[in-house]
């Protein structure tokens, strides 16, 4: 159902948001709202605990927000060897909306603070799996 | 504190790596202590609870397979997991099984043979271990969530990888003395020099997180007898009660996750229930095991027991508080730093450790002044699961 393009490496293929993935090759990040009671979520899910509907949705988020917490790997699980060192972090964009996603490449592990301005973008790996990642404001 | 559910006999095997022998004889081995300290025989027993983390059992439901190998057969067995507390949820179903009048005496019986999976197949697991849709894609790992945290702690709270190594070395210095543990050695300040080429400990996995940061991969069993008062009145002239049990859980993505510089969520939503249960406050405490599968996990566990302020945890062991001859001695048994961390067991493990020390019988790891009163902190994944359970004389 397309969400095995999601990722490094995928763990699951099938998820009624899949479309995460469309938007993710359109340039987007979305997360989803509940269309009843208005609650946002990130990751997207395609119902809502809160109010129990299933009628959903999607939302762009939000471009500016500042690095929570990060840690750098230096091993990794299988299948992620080869890109020894990453670096992966949390972004609080503020009203309880956060992100899991590394750090972009380009930013060596030194000049990663907590707290600092950061932005987030869609990228696409060279074997064609699409992710998301968090890069300097 | 009502005193209506005891611990008449505790067990458990030492915990090593690569168990030469398979998950029936590992579960016996606890077992075998436990039921000889209890001074009962399978015909007591009205039911058992087993507890693991299922990814690494080759053996589907082991609990129907384990309740025959220990002569559990034909009373009702049930499998409970929690991951890394599975053996405390398995207390609390125990527990509710006891104070609803449907059995007596309960079995409670935590195993993990980690090295029943080759090391590529664990490392391949290692990978799915929280949120395999939205995060494990990223390439985690257990070591990389907590580091999360540290990292946090060290930005906000003034906490210092000095801080980390010193809550590594205090659970070295009781290692050393734990014949059951699976580190024997102690650790010391030269072993996180990065400078030294003989340092054992030094090399970053997760930054800020190093090789001395993790606890120690172990196969072992813990087993726990649990009564109701009658019956531990009956059976045991020492019964240690169940005073207070509280359990949580938390959203399993870090997205999802209150203020990472306040440590895990379950850690004192659970401390709370147990607290009030019990009567008690975190002063009432004489010793406690907490849940330091990385170093920065002790620290977080002081503040949402209340050990310590909020942010304030690293004053503890600065001051070796938690030391055995400390205000609040913890993790005296090596902890899971070094005694070693078989998943399912590890929560019986844990309780065994603060029975035994309710009843003056720690041997070399008591700690002084007769305590009456200890506590268990347990977590699974990374704080997706806590349990707090209170033991009083």
């Amino acid at each position: 159902m397309g969400f095995d393009k999601f990722g490094r490496k995928s763990f699951t293929g099938m998820t009624k948001t899949a479309k995460f993935v469309d938007f993710l090759n359109e340039g987007k990040i979305e997360g989803t709202v509940c269309k009843q009671c208005g609650a946002k979520y990130f990751p997207p899910r395609s119902d809502c605990a809160a109010c129990l509907s299933k009628d959903m949705d999607w939302f762009d988020m939000p471009k500016k927000g500042t690095l929570e917490t990060f840690t750098t790997a230096y091993y990794a699980p299988f299948g992620f060897e080869k890109d020894c060192p990453y670096t992966m972090g949390v972004v609080d964009f503020g009203n309880n909306l956060k992100l899991f996603a590394r750090v972009a490449g380009d930013l060596k592990p030194e000049d990663v603070k907590v707290g600092m301005d950061v932005s987030i973008k869609p990228l696409t790996y060279e074997d064609g799996q699409v992710s998301f990642e968090i890069i300097r404001a | 504190m009502a005193k209506e559910v005891a611990v008449i006999g505790v067990g458990q095997s030492s915990f090593v790596r690569g168990y030469e022998g398979s998950i029936r004889e590992l579960a016996f081995e606890a077992f075998r202590e436990a039921m000889q300290d209890a001074g009962i025989t399978a015909k007591d027993v009205d039911a058992s609870v087993f507890c693991s983390a299922p990814e690494y059992d080759k053996q589907r439901s082991p609990a129907g397979v384990l309740a025959e190998y220990l002569g559990l057969i034909p009373q009702p067995t049930f499998y409970i997991e929690t991951v890394c507390s599975s053996s405390s949820s398995g207390v609390k179903v125990g527990y509710s099984m006891i104070k609803a009048g449907l059995h007596d005496v309960v079995v409670v019986l935590g195993f993990q043979k980690m090295s029943e999976i080759t090391s590529a197949e664990s490392q391949e697991r290692m990978g799915r271990g929280a949120d395999i849709q939205w995060e494990a894609p990223f390439g985690t790992m257990m070591p990389a969530y907590y580091a999360l945290y540290a990292q946090a702690y060290m930005a906000n709270n003034g906490l210092t990888h000095d801080d980390l190594m010193n809550v590594r070395i205090k659970s070295g210095t009781y290692g050393q003395i734990n014949e059951r543990a699976v580190y024997r050695k102690g650790v010391k300040a030269s072993d996180f020099d990065s400078s030294n080429p003989d340092a054992r400990m030094a090399g970053a996995v997760a930054w800020p997180l190093r090789v001395g940061d993790a606890c120690a991969n172990a196969d072992g069993s813990s087993c726990i007898i649990l009564a109701n008062a009658e019956k531990a009145k009956a059976f045991s002239k020492k019964p240690v009660w169940i005073l207070g049990i509280g359990a949580a859980s938390e959203a399993v993505n870090m997205a999802a996750r209150p203020d990472f510089s306040k440590g895990l969520s379950v850690g004192y939503n659970a401390a709370e229930q147990a607290y009030k249960m019990a009567g008690i406050t975190a002063k009432d405490v004489k010793v406690a095991e907490v849940h330091d599968c990385f170093t920065i996990a002790e620290i977080m566990a002081y503040e949402g027991l209340g050990f310590a302020p909020m942010g304030e945890g690293k004053q503890l062991i600065r001051e070796k508080a938690t030391y055995k001859e400390g205000r609040i001695p913890v993790n005296v048994d090596g902890g899971l730093l070094s005694k070693g961390h078989p998943i399912g067991a590890t929560g019986g493990s844990q309780m065994r450790t603060i029975v035994l020390q309710l009843r003056g019988e720690a041997g070399p790891m008591q700690v002084p002044g007769e305590p009456d009163i200890g506590l268990v902190h347990n977590v699974g994944g990374v704080g997706l699961y806590g349990n707090v359970t209170i033991f009083g004389r």
